[in-house]
């Protein structure tokens, strides 16, 4: 059994994160991933169509780069972490 | 030759006894690559705390390049979270590279040149595992981009990267008709 602490502090809440623009997952174009391997993982983990995919993929291709997912921090983090283990070079950034 | 077809939805893979022996060799490269300085997991007695929270991993990118494009950082202009991001997730990642090319290994070598069964999840193992080969020998050729392409296809056959680059060739054929097979 543990006691609880004597003074409890009430937790600083910051004001900022509801107002704070979401969070943005961008993929960045690579010379070695084949374009329909890279469509075909943002239809199996993001579960987008493939008509969605194909243009995010395209995007990634003549553009440079492409934001493939939005939301919190942490759901970035590990938007980021599983296109790492896909092998897709990616980032996440304040949008 | 290898050649894919597909019932239902297993892909049935077979290798030339050559092709199996030269892609497990370059699996066994990925996997000791992988675990090349990576410091040991926290046992209890260090930091259990660490161990808990699976946070004890490295905080800088690796040396090696064909390592920094394999397990980049997350954050383009935040070295500090790019750190932190690395301390909890680097070892996770690098476990699971390793775990995907172990599987193609074990599957090449239970096979010998038979044919291989590849059910879905197994399927995903290999595509990610011939895309690391990939990443990793793109990168050592140091092959910049798409308009490359061309000056890599005429690399005469005594320039000593051709033997390379013919692999990284070989290994986007493998990749490709994979993927075909499991779309279809």
């Amino acid at each position: 059994m543990t006691t609880a602490p004597s003074e409890l502090e009430s937790p600083e809440v910051d004001e900022a994160i509801e107002l704070s623009p979401p969070w943005v997952t961008i993929v960045w174009n690579d010379p070695v991933n084949l374009m329909d391997y890279v469509t075909f993982v943002f239809q199996t983990y993001f579960g987008y169509s493939k008509a969605k995919a194909e243009k995010l993929m395209l995007q990634v291709h003549q553009e440079g780069k492409s934001v493939v997912s939005n939301g919190n921090r942490e759901a970035m983090e590990r938007d980021v972490e599983a296109m790492h283990t896909y092998g897709l070079w990616a980032t996440c950034e304040k949008s | 030759m290898t050649r894919f077809r597909r019932r239902r939805k297993t892909v049935i893979v077979s290798f030339a006894e050559h092709e199996a022996d030269i892609l497990a060799n370059l699996l066994r490269n990925l996997v000791e690559l992988l675990y090349d300085g990576l410091p040991p997991r926290a046992t209890e007695s260090s930091d259990p705390l660490a161990a808990l929270l699976d946070s004890d991993g490295p905080t800088s990118p690796p040396e090696d390049v064909v390592l920094q494009r394999l397990l980049p950082d997350a954050y383009k202009q935040d070295d500090m979270a790019s750190a932190e991001f690395r301390r909890f997730t680097e070892r996770g990642l690098r476990e699971g590279k390793v775990t995907d090319a172990k599987r193609v290994l074990s599957a090449l070598e239970e096979s010998g040149a038979d044919e291989i069964a590849l059910e879905p999840d197994e399927q995903l193992s290999w595509l990610r595992a011939l895309n690391d080969l990939r990443l990793a020998i793109g990168t050592r050729l140091d092959i910049k981009d798409e308009d490359d392409y061309s000056t890599w296809e005429k690399l005469p056959d005594d320039d000593p990267r051709r033997l390379t680059y013919d692999l990284y060739d070989w290994l986007g054929y493998l990749q490709s008709a994979l993927l075909h097979n499991m779309r279809h």
